[in-house]
């Protein structure tokens, strides 16, 4: 019960960070120019976005959870389950950030998912 | 969808997937060659950074977090996120080459699962999503999603 408590937190956390890091970009817009200075500009312009910040934050949660569960549950447990991330972030790209999600990435998603569960065995 | 959007998406998803696998791999080549595990004292977790491998690894991760980001910023997270799975497999063969690890048969399955995955992504659209105000360019629909 524990551990599948702390691979619901890993699946939200992990889902948040990349769905605001994901927003968090787009609104920043398009990079493109990749000169020093104009890489320094918009690395400022991230550090006040609070999509970002949330985001590392999202970030740090997801990790450290997932250190915890490693430290009394298996690795062989703990990335297969965790894997549902994939399909999830799917959902949350289709309904929050309005992605056009056809067949071709829901198949995708859950490849990716199964494969990776099986590669925890 | 431009050729050019295409082109720069691949070579970055290259970019993202060898630091994040040259990163892993790093760290647990230097953490394994460190010898003693990582205490409960914080001051471990500082001094493990000099170790070079370590800090050439925590350096290629600091590059794919950046990287993941410009890439998220021309494409689709429901792309970028199974595309960049890839480095599974990339993390499954460099245990194998390098590092001696046994790859069973279900893991085996597991690298084919996720090649088709990838391949059944790879082949959509870059970017769908609607883009905020100043970007007129209009979101696609879900089945041209599909579409090049």
């Amino acid at each position: 019960m524990k551990a599948w408590l702390f691979v619901g937190i890993i699946v939200a956390a992990t889902a948040l960070a990349d769905a605001l890091q994901a927003y968090g970009m787009r609104r920043h817009g398009e990079i493109d120019d990749f000169r020093p200075s104009a890489l320094g500009r918009a690395a400022a312009s991230l550090t006040r976005n609070w999509c970002i910040i949330a985001a590392v934050v999202m970030m740090a949660v997801s990790f450290y959870s997932f250190l915890t569960l490693l430290s009394f549950a298996d690795l062989s447990f703990a990335v297969p389950a965790s894997a549902a991330s994939y399909v999830i972030e799917t959902v949350v790209a289709k309904w929050f950030l309005k992605e056009a999600v056809c067949w071709r990435r829901w198949a995708g998603a859950a490849l990716v998912a199964g494969g990776v569960a099986l590669l925890a065995l | 969808m431009s050729d050019s959007l295409r082109l720069k998406t691949r070579i970055l998803t290259v970019v993202v997937v060898l630091a994040n696998v040259g990163g892993d791999f790093l760290l647990s080549w230097g953490l394994k060659r460190r010898g003693a595990e990582l205490g409960a004292s914080a001051l471990d977790y500082v001094t493990v950074l000099f170790n070079p491998w370590v800090g050439t690894g925590v350096l290629l991760l600091i590059l794919w977090m950046l990287s993941r980001m410009v890439l998220l910023s021309w494409a689709d997270l429901s792309y970028v996120l199974p595309v960049t799975a890839i480095g599974y497999v990339l993390n499954a063969v460099a245990g194998r080459v390098f590092l001696g690890e046994h790859v069973n048969a279900a893991r085996w399955s597991g690298v084919a699962l996720i090649f088709a995955g990838v391949w059944l992504v790879g082949s959509t659209a870059i970017q769908t999503a609607p883009q905020p105000a100043g970007n007129c360019r209009e979101p696609i629909a879900e089945r041209e999603c599909a579409r090049r």
